[in-house]
C-alpha cells in the first residue's frame, strides 16, 4: 500500500492547528459560582442619590455596576429570593398586583442597577418595604440581577426559564429585550 | 500471588466489609419491620446470586477444559459429538433457561412484596409527621388538630418506639429522597406533590439518615436523625416542642434577642413567641435542644454555632444562609440567646 506523505510545511501547519484547537478547549470554562462573597459594593446604598441636583460644586457620580450583571447563577438565586422574600406577594412573579408589574416598560423609579438596588434597600412610598439590614448586599445585587431579567434587561443566555407557577406572559427567556423608562409623574399633574 | 498472601490480604478486607454491615447508618442492621424486610431481601438476593455465580463459573471452566481437550490431536474421538451428547447439551441449555426465568420471576415477586411491606403498617393508627425537603435541610412538623399545638423542628425526627409512623413528604425546591437505612427504605420528596411512607422503630436509639437523591451542591451534607425513644420520653419531648421559646431574662440574652429580631436572622427564621416568623430557614424555637446544626453537618455547640452564623459558606459552600457581620459583643449576646432556646 502506498503511504501518503505530507510535506514538512503541511506537518507544521497541522501541529499549529492542533495547538490552536487546544486553546479553544480552554475557553470551555464555565461561569464561576462564587459562594463565599466579600460583600460587593458594601457602601453602594449610600452612594446612590435620589436627585442629580446638589449644593456646592457639582460632583460627577461614578456609575455603579452590578457585579452580577449577566451572571446566570446570580439571576437564579435572585429568582429564589424573589419568592422567599415575598416580593411575589405584591409584584406577583413580575406580573404586578398590589405592587407595579416588573415586566412592562414603565418603571417608576428607574431600571438601572443602582436604582433598583436603592429601591430595595430604602423602600419606596406607598408600600415598598425597606430591606436595609435585613439582607446582605450581595443578595440584594442578586435580586437586582433577577429584577432586570424580568424586565428583559439581561442577556437571554442568563435568564431563567423554568417556572412552577401559572404563566401570565411568555417565559422570561422568550421575552424581547425591554426598554423601561422612569415614568414618575407628580400625582397632581395627572388630571390637568 | 500465593494463596497464603491472598488470604492475608483478603482477611482484613472482608472484616472491614463485615464491619460496614452493623451500626450507625446501615441497611444491614435493621431496627424496624420495613428495614428488616429490605435486609431479608438483600440477603436472599446475595445468596441466590452467589449460588448462580458458582454454577455459571463452574460451567464455564468445564467448557474451557472440554475445548482444550478437543484441540489435543491425541483425542481424535472427541472431535465430533455423538447425537446423544448433542441431545444432552440441548436439554441442559433448556433447563438452565427455565431455571433462570423462574429465579428472575421469584426476584420480581420478592422485590414487589418488600416494596409493599409498608402497606401492612397503615392499619395501626399511625403518628403523623410532615417532612418538607429544602436545599439542604429537612423541615419536620408534628401537626395537631388544634393548630396551637403544632410543633415545628428541623433535621431531627423524634418517634416513639413500637408505634407506626406515617410521614407525609413534599419538597420546596428540587427532588430529595428520605432515607434512614436502619429504619426503612428510600422515598422521594417531590415538589408540588405529596408522597407518603410508613415505618416503625422497634429499638430505642439514634439513627442517622440522609438525602439519597442528588439535589445540588450540599447534597452530601443533608442529613437527619431519627431519635426513637420510649413513649413517655417522646410525649414530654413533643410537649416541650409545642411550647413557645424560652424568654430571655438577663440583659445579655435580651440584647441577643434584639439583635436576632432587628437583624437579618428574623427574615428567614421563626422563633415562636417573638416577632420572628420567617419560613425560609429552619425553625429555631428550640434550637438548643437539637443535636446538630446545618442538617447534621456539625455538633450543636457554641463554637460551631458561632462559626456557622459568621461564615456558613466556609462550612457548607453554596448553603442558602448568607454570612452575617456582627461585632464580637453582638455575637456573644446572640449566642447566649440562642443557646438558651432549649
Amino acid at each position: 500500500m502506498r503511504r501518503i506523505r505530507f510535506s514538512p510545511r503541511r506537518q507544521v501547519s497541522a501541529v499549529a492547528l492542533a495547538l490552536v484547537s487546544l486553546l479553544a478547549v480552554a475557553s470551555c470554562k464555565r461561569e464561576q459560582r462564587r459562594f463565599r462573597e466579600t460583600p460587593p459594593s458594601a457602601t453602594a446604598a449610600n452612594l446612590v442619590t435620589m436627585s442629580e441636583l446638589q449644593p456646592g460644586p457639582s460632583v460627577v457620580q461614578a456609575e455603579l455596576r452590578n457585579p452580577y450583571e449577566d451572571n446566570a447563577y446570580a439571576v437564579s438565586e435572585g429568582k429564589r429570593l424573589f419568592d422567599q422574600m415575598n416580593c411575589s406577594g405584591c409584584h406577583s412573579h413580575g406580573g404586578g398586583g398590589i405592587g407595579p408589574p416588573l415586566t412592562d416598560d414603565e418603571w417608576i423609579y428607574g431600571s438601572a442597577p443602582q436604582n433598583i438596588f436603592s429601591t430595595i434597600v430604602e423602600g419606596r412610598p406607598n408600600g415598598m418595604p425597606s430591606f436595609r439590614g435585613r439582607l446582605p448586599n450581595y443578595q440584594i445585587w442578586q435580586l437586582v440581577a433577577y429584577v432586570r431579567a424580568l424586565g428583559g434587561l439581561q442577556g437571554k443566555a442568563v435568564r431563567t426559564t423554568r417556572d412552577d407557577h401559572m404563566m401570565y406572559k411568555e417565559s422570561e427567556q422568550a421575552r424581547d429585550k425591554g426598554h423601561p423608562s422612569p415614568t414618575f409623574v407628580p400625582p397632581t399633574s395627572v388630571k390637568q | 500471588m500465593s494463596s497464603s498472601q491472598l488470604s492475608k490480604s483478603l482477611g482484613p478486607t472482608l472484616s472491614i466489609v463485615a464491619a460496614g454491615c452493623s451500626g450507625f447508618q446501615s441497611a444491614l442492621d435493621p431496627k424496624g419491620p420495613r428495614a428488616e424486610a429490605v435486609a431479608k431481601l438483600h440477603w436472599s438476593l446475595v445468596t441466590v446470586a452467589t449460588v448462580v455465580y458458582i454454577i455459571v463459573i463452574s460451567a464455564l471452566l468445564y467448557a474451557l477444559w472440554r475445548a482444550n481437550r478437543r484441540q489435543n490431536p491425541g483425542n481424535a474421538d472427541v472431535h465430533h459429538e455423538t447425537p446423544e451428547q448433542a441431545e444432552t447439551m440441548k436439554r441442559g441449555v433448556i433447563v438452565a433457561v427455565a431455571v433462570t426465568v423462574v429465579v428472575m420471576f421469584a426476584f420480581v415477586f420478592a422485590s414487589v412484596s418488600t416494596g409493599s411491606a409498608d402497606d401492612r403498617l397503615q392499619g395501626a393508627k399511625p403518628l403523623r409527621i410532615d417532612v418538607v425537603g429544602h436545599q439542604w435541610w429537612w423541615e419536620v412538623k408534628y401537626p395537631d388538630p388544634d393548630p396551637h399545638n403544632n410543633a415545628n423542628t428541623a433535621n431531627e425526627i423524634h418517634v416513639p418506639v413500637g408505634r407506626s409512623v406515617l410521614i407525609k413528604m413534599t419538597s420546596q425546591d428540587v427532588i430529595h429522597s428520605f432515607w434512614a437505612p436502619n429504619i426503612a427504605g428510600k422515598k422521594d420528596l417531590i415538589p408540588g406533590h405529596e408522597t407518603r411512607t410508613w415505618f416503625r422503630a422497634d429499638t430505642a436509639g439514634v439513627y442517622r439518615g440522609q438525602c439519597a437523591e442528588f439535589c445540588g451542591h450540599q447534597h452530601a451534607k443533608m442529613a437527619f436523625y431519627i431519635v426513637a425513644e420510649p413513649r413517655v420520653e417522646f410525649e414530654s419531648w413533643l410537649e416541650k416542642q409545642r411550647g413557645e421559646a424560652e424568654k430571655p431574662t438577663d440583659s445579655l440574652r435580651l440584647t441577643g434577642e434584639r439583635i436576632f429580631l432587628t437583624g437579618p436572622c428574623a427574615v428567614c427564621h421563626t422563633i415562636s413567641g417573638t416577632g420572628a416568623g420567617g419560613t425560609t430557614g429552619p425553625d429555631l424555637t428550640h434550637l438548643a435542644s437539637r443535636r446538630t446544626i446545618a442538617a447534621g453537618t456539625l455538633p450543636n455547640n457554641t463554637g460551631n454555632l458561632a462559626g456557622w452564623i459568621l461564615d456558613p459558606q466556609g462550612i457548607k459552600p453554596g448553603a442558602k444562609m448568607p454570612p452575617t457581620r456582627l461585632e464580637p459583643q453582638e455575637l456573644q449576646a446572640l449566642l447566649a440567646y440562642l443557646e438558651n432556646l432549649k
